[in-house]
């Protein structure tokens, strides 16, 4: 299941010069690009850790991506995403936010029902971890 | 601003206007394009550069300095050969230009190093017309696991332009051997090697000192490709660059506070502490001072108000006044290197 979180989820992932051209796009906007990342990319985890700080005063995406690349080798089996942030008052909050790595057998999340006191009935989201091919077939689902 | 930073960060559009308006006539049209697969027309690559825009102004801009304009003119015809074997389909590397100025104090090392982020963004070597200039209190930290992440940082501020560390020799200390900075320089080291696309490292400081960092260093000196030299400036020189100073400030010498003016460089530049350009640039700070106290002495005489000419003009009695006159055999009096005034 592919997970769409963030700008430019519904098309095929993006190579790392379109990355780049993302990232220049983003500073040119005065824009503070970071790197977080992720194993549980369930839509109500709004923090995924943070890789490093907040990169500031950056001119050229070369910063950015040497970061995403360590990140990348860290944790080659974890959702990435670069964010970029916006200070300007009125704003102050996330402008861009993409996906840059995902695990090779992505994330699971589906619908779970549950009867509750009188016929309520309430949902709630479940998720799987994604991860490597080997380690997680798709038969070791709960 | 936005016309600067939004444009794609490929090397060789970095002058796309002069490419495009030679295109447009019709006596250059056949020599942008008749390169066929076999020839790259070097003058033609030369004219859509923009690069002799480039060391015109720096000819122009810039007094004296011969060795270090022929070094930049030598980089610029290496950039271009690039650019054409590239055309051609030559493998090739980008070529490092990572530099290391030294010389007096006062020849020009940081003027210089400003310029050159300008200049080589215009020969379309580095992405951004960017430069972060650091010293040692930018790079090395004050406890154990500070210096790597202060040092990451300012190398990712300055990628795609130039990292300008003045004082270099300030980062290895000897005589502390718990010093961070050599933790410092490992990583500035291993990134001038791996990413030499991203960034152009310059490094300046008095020779002497220089030659022993790179003593204890050997690793700098071998990866540093451009080891330039700064020579003192001449009689003449240091007088052009007076004359350029009053110029930018307004202010005129005539022709006997020029004589007088050549007479005090004569005598400063044979005493200590001569810091070339910048002692010049102080002398004629005080030569303003005098000048204007004088014309404040002349209003309280209650003489005419002063007219445009009076108040540009730098007399040779406010810079005969100066104590480097004072001394009949200048350099030798004992307390020379403390009372330059």
């Amino acid at each position: 299941m592919r997970i769409t979180q963030g700008t430019f989820s519904f098309l095929p992932d993006l190579t790392d010069e379109e990355i780049r051209l993302q990232i220049d796009y983003a500073l040119a906007q005065g824009w503070a690009c970071s790197v977080e990342f992720t194993d549980n990319p369930h839509p109500r985890n709004t923090y995924w850790e943070m890789w490093g700080l907040p990169m500031f005063d950056l001119r050229d995406a070369a910063g950015v991506l040497q970061e995403v690349n360590a990140c990348r080798a860290s944790y080659p089996q974890h959702y990435i995403k670069v964010n970029a942030f916006d200070s300007v008052r009125g704003f102050e909050t996330m402008r861009l936010s993409f996906i840059v790595n995902r695990p090779e057998v992505e994330a699971s999340l589906w619908l779970e029902r549950q009867d509750s006191n009188g016929r309520v009935q309430r949902y709630a989201l479940q998720s799987r971890a994604g991860g490597a091919r080997i380690d997680a077939p798709d038969a070791a689902r709960r | 601003m936005t016309a600067d930073t939004l444009e794609l960060p490929t090397r060789t559009a970095a002058h796309p206007a002069p490419h495009a308006l030679q295109q447009g006539k019709p006596e250059a049209a056949p020599q942008g394009t008749t390169h066929d697969a076999s020839h790259v027309n070097l003058l033609a690559l030369f004219r859509e550069s923009g690069i002799a825009d480039v060391l015109t102004e720096l000819d122009r801009d810039l007094v004296g300095l011969a060795p270090v304009k022929t070094r930049i003119r030598e980089i610029a015809a290496q950039l271009l050969v690039e650019r054409a074997r590239e055309k051609l389909g030559i493998a090739t590397g980008a070529p490092t230009l990572h530099m290391c100025f030294s010389g007096n104090p006062g020849t020009g090392k940081t003027t210089v190093a400003l310029r050159m982020a300008d200049v080589l963004h215009r020969l379309g070597y580095i992405r951004r017309n960017h430069l972060v200039s650091v010293t040692r209190d930018d790079l090395v930290g004050q406890y154990i696991g500070h210096t790597a992440p202060k040092t990451r940082d300012v190398l990712k501020r300055a990628m795609g332009g130039v990292l300008f560390i003045d004082e270099a020799y300030y980062l290895y200390r000897p005589e502390n051997e718990r010093d961070y900075g050599q933790e410092s320089i490992e990583i500035l080291l291993q990134t001038m090697e791996n990413q030499r696309d991203d960034l152009v490292v310059i490094l300046a400081g008095y020779a002497t000192r220089m030659d022993t960092f790179f003593q204890s260093n050997p690793g700098f000196r071998s990866r540093i490709a451009h080891h330039i030299t700064f020579p003192d400036y001449g009689a003449e020189e240091l007088l052009a660059i007076a004359e350029r100073m009053l110029d930018t400030m307004h202010y005129r010498l005539d022709c006997d506070s020029r004589l007088a003016f050549e007479d005090y460089l004569a005598r400063r530049v044979k005493q200590p502490n001569f810091a070339n350009a910048r002692s010049v640039r102080n002398a004629l700070d005080r030569a303003r001072l005098r000048q204007a106290n004088r014309l404040f002495a002349a209003a309280l005489d209650g003489a005419q108000p002063a007219d445009p000419a009076a108040l540009t003009l730098i007399t040779a009695g406010d810079i005969r006044a100066s104590r480097v006159f004072e001394r009949l055999t200048p350099g030798t009096h004992p307390a020379a290197g403390q009372s330059i005034a």
